[in-house]
């Protein structure tokens, strides 16, 4: 079982508040990944859940239990560090048994799960191994299996994937997400990369200076923002926005089009603009246009396929009247 | 950024050291301040009541006093220039390459392993003894007449002997520092025209002078203390005492100890002023 | 990159270094050659370089004379337990300051050294009169604990610097494998800072073993480590060079060993990791 209740946790570094007080409940079995920029406190929240830092107000519930002031060994949970933070001493063995050790069991049973551990995430091979003579995706998996051999009732990842590259991170992103299915285990996910979120979450939680903006399934965030940073946070290319004379044309005081639900042509459009930069990957092109207007914005669009532009040249763009996302002065979702 | 839990046991684990230290420190101190403000003479009627601040203004007008301050301050900044010069010479020089460095390197730095009362004999009987002493064999062979070196340039004589053992200190320090210039920094003020010497001004001393700084504030500190090698050479005659040795007359030769002490408090004074730079310094350091 | 330097500037590096390293070297060559001369070729002119009659007779008569098996003895004692003390001391205290530091920690650090520089002179006689009370003058156990006070504060720097470059998410990673304070100090933090704590035991015991201070002024006969049995050598003037460098020998070899395997510590060490 995993069901964490956070009732209006609070945390506080001396004068600093980082975490006005905030709820969250994470169901059982639950992949829920905290996203937002950097420094927005969503670190922060994972090592209050974690008990790495203490509360500065409210209640931490596991399973119905309070486990606010319970020390972090004891709340049931696991955690893969950004660094990984493996005992650069001990065998990829011993660390994976490590927390079995400091549990005090038995050691036949500390070398079956071990040893199932190091079959799930293909460990087996450099299991003699020390930390140091591993590749940071091996690396990264024995984190993982220090983690799983526990059985805790939730994971905690934080930022576990920002030290692999890119190649690399792909892979390990669908081996997380496959270990979740498996293993039907709550897992909470720290990350500033809004695909990582999208891609893996069952439920987003978007955090900016400690708040809350949004709680929802990928979809929900990419079809309804709550608001104004949600709609530029969540989606890539970034949603292009437009204030004045065109917001107020629907209503609104400012109005939000994501890239892929603008419609180019070469001879007619609501706007016209020149393209500045044309990329072309040949799955997609992404161009970044100058409307006429106001030459000195930048209109990000999204064509899929083949669509052959440069620089200089003179397009028009449509706006899909059914996306348009609404704000009003107070960057609040309206209708 | 941890919790409660751990910030009380790390206070815990804190303790024994704190308090050790806040003892070795306190109790000595205050000791030494009372006895600078009584007359107290262990083996001439002991404790003789308060005397105010007569001990320092008679520690200060001893005859004894203004030649024991120069005499430091002759041997304190003697060894300061001689190490440091010879120390950022000798640092360059290491750093080139060549055959055995690593050997040199260990022969350079082995005088600082060596324990000052076997320095300071060595050198005063092996080396500098006027009559069996190499020098004396030396000046000798050249035709002259031997030096009398610890009667007749004592205080010169104390500064090599000093300057021996701190030369490797300042020497691998340096050289430390020395190795941690980017090249490509060198490199690129060759390319903009810097000859050897403007390179050495300009990028070298200037990225030595945290090293060098610090290197002249340690040894500062260790060098006001200097005792063993006096202690062992002249005992302090021909001019070689200085305000270490001089309070440690007065307190365990002659006895006066409220003399003594009101002259401890003044080296703690001076310990201290050098001491709050280095402070700065280490603090700072501390931030990064 | 480091460029590529010609034969000829390299051998003149050689040779000029060479020549440097020697003659700094040279003090401590002398006397290792002389203490293996006879008194008479000691003090031979010119003086006899490595052609002489070769023997380890200074060596019998020093430990016969001297007795110099117990000064070593006390040496050990007190450079040995003095380190091992102040390590167990500071061990946790930096420990607490490396990884839970506060707004005071950097204040502490800083106090910390400040009482190392203490000029010792300043409290010497407080310390005589306090060891005379309490009837430990010349006493092995009194030298181990003022040299252990005297190197606390490098002790617990040292320490401190090389448990700052321990990440400490790997000790949050071990407080959320299950491991409590003394388990994550004993299983995690030490076997990890094995080379650190051995570099501080090794530079700490050099220092201990060559103070000259505190073991030259309190201690007469009983606790009298090699400082002291070197120094009364100096009184009785004479012909007496090959002795007085097997004695001299007897007294730095040891360190001179344990300082080669030491140097690059020693920069740490000795300018609180303001120079690395």
């Amino acid at each position: 079982m995993g069901r964490i209740t956070l009732d209006k946790v609070q945390k506080a570094f001396g004068e600093v508040e980082v975490i006005p007080p905030l709820d969250l409940t994470i169901e059982d079995g639950e992949f829920v990944v905290f996203v937002g920029p950097s420094g927005c406190g969503k670190s922060t929240l994972l090592r209050l859940i974690a008990g790495l830092e203490d509360v500065t107000g409210g209640q931490i519930r596991i399973d119905g239990n309070d486990a606010t002031s319970v020390p972090p060994a004891k709340r049931g949970l696991a955690m893969v560090f950004q660094s990984y933070a493996l005992y650069p001493h001990m065998s990829v063995r011993k660390n994976i048994a490590f927390p079995l050790r400091m549990a005090k069991m038995e050691q036949a049973e500390q070398d079956r799960r071990v040893q199932a551990a190091a079959d799930v995430l293909n460990l087996s091979d450099y299991i003699d191994r020390r930390p140091g003579q591993l590749s940071g995706g091996q690396r990264q998996r024995v984190a993982i299996g220090r983690a799983i051999v526990r059985e805790p009732s939730a994971f905690l990842f934080d930022e576990p994937l920002s030290n692999l590259d890119a190649a690399l991170r792909h892979g390990m992103r669908l081996e997380i997400s496959e270990l979740h299915k498996r293993l039907d285990t709550t897992m909470i996910y720290v990350t500033h990369d809004q695909v990582e979120a999208m891609t893996m979450a069952d439920k987003i939680v978007v955090l900016q200076a400690g708040v809350i903006e949004q709680v929802g399934s990928p979809l929900e965030l990419y079809k309804t923002p709550r608001n104004l940073f949600v709609a530029g946070f969540i989606g890539s290319p970034k949603m292009n926005f437009f204030h004045g004379a065109e917001a107020a044309k629907h209503d609104a005081h400012t109005i939000g089009i994501r890239p892929e639900h603008l419609t180019v042509s070469t001879t007619e459009g609501t706007w016209k603009g020149t393209v500045g930069v044309a990329e072309h990957l040949g799955s997609d092109t992404f161009m970044h246009i100058h409307p006429e207007a106001n030459p000195s914005e930048t209109i990000t669009v999204r064509v899929g396929g083949e669509f052959s532009a440069t620089h200089g040249d003179t397009v028009f763009l449509t706006p899909a009247d059914d996306n348009i996302h609404r704000f009003d002065a107070d960057g609040m979702r309206m209708g | 950024m941890a919790t409660q839990h751990s910030r009380s046991a790390a206070r815990i684990m804190m303790a024994p050291a704190v308090f050790l230290l806040l003892v070795w420190m306190l109790v000595p101190l205050s000791m030494t301040l009372w006895f600078s403000v009584r007359s107290y003479l262990p083996l001439r009627g002991g404790d003789q009541g308060f005397v105010g601040l007569e001990n320092f203004t008679r520690f200060v007008t001893s005859s004894a006093f203004w030649p024991a301050i120069l005499t430091t301050l002759i041997i304190v900044g003697g060894v300061l220039l001689i190490s440091i010069v010879f120390g950022i010479l000798l640092a360059m020089l290491l750093d080139q390459p060549m055959w055995g460095q690593g050997v040199v390197r260990i022969l350079v730095i082995a005088p600082f392993f060596v324990m000052p009362t076997v320095s300071a004999l060595v050198w005063k009987n092996m080396f500098m003894d006027p009559v069996n002493g190499l020098f004396a064999h030396l000046w000798r062979f050249f035709g002259a007449d031997p030096i009398v070196w610890l009667s007749d340039a004592s205080v010169f004589s104390i500064i090599m002997i000093v300057s021996w053992q701190w030369l490797p200190f300042a020497t691998l320090i340096l050289l430390t520092a020395i190795q941690s210039l980017d090249s490509e920094q060198l490199e690129a003020a060759e390319m903009d025209g810097a000859n050897p010497l403007a390179r050495f001004a300009f990028i070298t001393l200037p990225h030595l002078s945290r090293a060098i700084t610090i290197v002249i504030l340690i040894q500062t500190i260790f060098l006001l203390a200097v005792f063993a090698e006096i202690f062992v050479t002249t005992g302090g005659a021909f001019g070689t005492r200085t305000l270490t040795y001089l309070i440690y007359q007065r307190v365990l030769e002659s006895q006066n100890v409220g003399l003594g002490s009101a002259g401890g408090v003044y080296a703690i004074i001076l310990a201290n002023i050098v001491a709050i730079f280095l402070m700065r310094i280490v603090g700072k350091n501390l931030d990064r | 990159m480091a460029r590529a330097v010609t034969t000829q500037r390299k051998a003149l590096n050689t040779t000029l270094a060479w020549i440097i390293g020697l003659l700094i070297f040279f003090p401590i060559l002398w006397t290792i050659l002389t203490s293996f001369k006879t008194e008479a070729e000691a003090i031979a002119n010119p003086p006899v370089f490595l052609f002489f009659d070769w023997t380890l007779e200074n060596y019998a008569v020093v430990q016969e004379r001297s007795n110099y098996m117990r000064f070593l003895w006390n040496s050990v004692i007190i450079a040995g337990g003095s380190t091992i003390l102040g390590v167990l001391i500071a061990v946790p205290a930096a420990w607490s300051m490396a990884f839970v530091p506060s707004r005071r920690t950097k204040d502490i650090l800083l106090w910390m050294l400040s009482t190392k520089m203490l000029p010792a002179v300043g409290v010497l006689y407080p310390i005589y009169l306090l060891c005379i009370q309490l009837g430990v003058l010349d006493n092995r156990l009194a030298l181990v604990v003022i040299l252990m006070l005297i190197n606390l504060p490098i002790i617990v720097w040292m320490l401190y610097t090389y448990f700052r470059e321990i990440p400490g998410e790997i000790l949050e990673a071990a407080r959320m494998d299950g491991a409590g304070l003394k388990e994550e100090i004993l299983y995690v933090l030490t076997p990890m800072a094995i080379p650190g704590i051995a570099s501080t035991l090794l530079l700490n015991f050099i220092l201990a073993w060559n103070e000259a201070f505190w073991t030259l002024n309190l201690t007469s006969v009983d606790a009298a480590p090699l400082t002291a049995f070197i120094a009364s050598y100096s009184s009785p003037e004479g012909l007496f060079f090959a002795k007085l460098s097997a004695a001299s020998t007897m007294a730095i070899a040891p360190i001179l060993i344990l300082g080669w395997f030491s140097q690059k510590q020693l920069v740490r060490g000795l300018t609180f990791g303001a120079v690395k």
